[in-house]
């Protein structure tokens, strides 16, 4: 399960993002914002030449010795990143597709909603607890 | 099918509601064609999010142009657009014969003046999913005949 997920608007500012609280949060919020590199180079790579690069899920963007951090990006140009923790191998490219779709779900749900505005930061709850679903539950 | 019914009757009680809570103060058309298209702006951000949530992403311009033309409409207006021109340097032109939410008045040019309250929500509309897509642009729309309209989307280039 994640560690980190966050949700970047398209003009790449935080929308909304959520790391287990016991570690450090900073770290995290270096982590994703560094994703976005790697998720800008996949996007424009699409277009030329690679036709079967047109799927809104990124795969894994990059490794590190800790996490493996994943991508997905919508039709709106707002990103997902998800962050697991390398010793989790049990995770499956599947669960984590499955994953960035329930979050993708969820985001529509908060956009449709007429009290939120496009662009502000997300506080539904039910999108909260969407999330909270995905993280490391803490032992 | 009955939600075609359920969109076209709300849609127009929005119009007649505008319209009677403006006449108080001002009766200036120019802004409640404003509000209009706002509330347009709004529902097409939320469509589009939920429309292209299982499609591809888009390859260029033209490519969401397709889409807005195909399967957007036909998701509002069950059918597509009949006519999509373009001169490929941002202006897009979309004509709709038959236009869902024109088709109920009378043909002939007695309503004619009416007719861009009653586009103003679907410019809005169109100018909402683009924005959301990451297109600026504007859109206007024309009558000539009355249930044909022409939509012209022009793209703003940064």
């Amino acid at each position: 399960m994640a560690v980190c997920i966050a949700v970047i608007a398209k003009e790449n500012y935080p929308l909304y993002i959520r790391s287990v609280p016991t570690q450090n949060e900073l770290k995290f919020h270096y982590t994703v914002h560094t994703s976005l590199d790697v998720v800008e180079e996949k996007i424009s790579a699409v277009g030329k030449a690679m036709a079967d690069q047109r799927e809104l899920y990124l795969g894994l963007l990059y490794p590190t010795e800790d996490y493996k951090v994943y991508g997905y990006v919508t039709n709106s140009k707002v990103k997902f990143v998800i962050v697991v923790d390398s010793s989790n191998t049990s995770l499956r490219d599947n669960e984590i597709r499955s994953m960035f779709r329930k979050l993708h779900n969820s985001f529509t749900d908060v956009m449709c909603n007429p009290f939120y505005n496009p662009g502000d930061p997300i506080q539904s709850k039910a999108f909260d607890g969407i999330v909270s679903g995905m993280m490391v539950q803490p032992s | 099918m009955a939600d075609e019914a359920l969109f076209q009757f709300l849609h127009n009680e929005v119009i007649q509601y505008i319209y009677k809570s403006a006449e108080g103060g001002e009766t200036e058309n120019g802004r409640n064609i404003t509000k209009l298209e706002n509330m347009g702006f709004r529902v097409g951000q939320g469509l589009i999010e939920r429309f292209t949530k299982d499609t591809a992403r888009f390859k260029d311009e033209l490519d969401i142009m397709k889409f807005i033309c195909k399967d957007f409409w036909t998701c509002v207006f069950k059918k597509q657009i009949d006519n999509l021109r373009t001169n490929h340097q941002g202006i897009y032109v979309l004509q709709d014969n038959k236009f869902r939410l024109l088709s109920q008045l009378s043909a002939g040019k007695q309503y004619l003046e009416h007719a861009p309250k009653y586009l103003a929500f679907t410019c809005g509309l169109v100018r909402g999913s683009l924005s959301n897509l990451g297109v600026k642009s504007i859109v206007t729309a024309e009558v000539s005949v009355m249930p044909a309209c022409k939509f012209q989307v022009m793209i703003q280039k940064l």
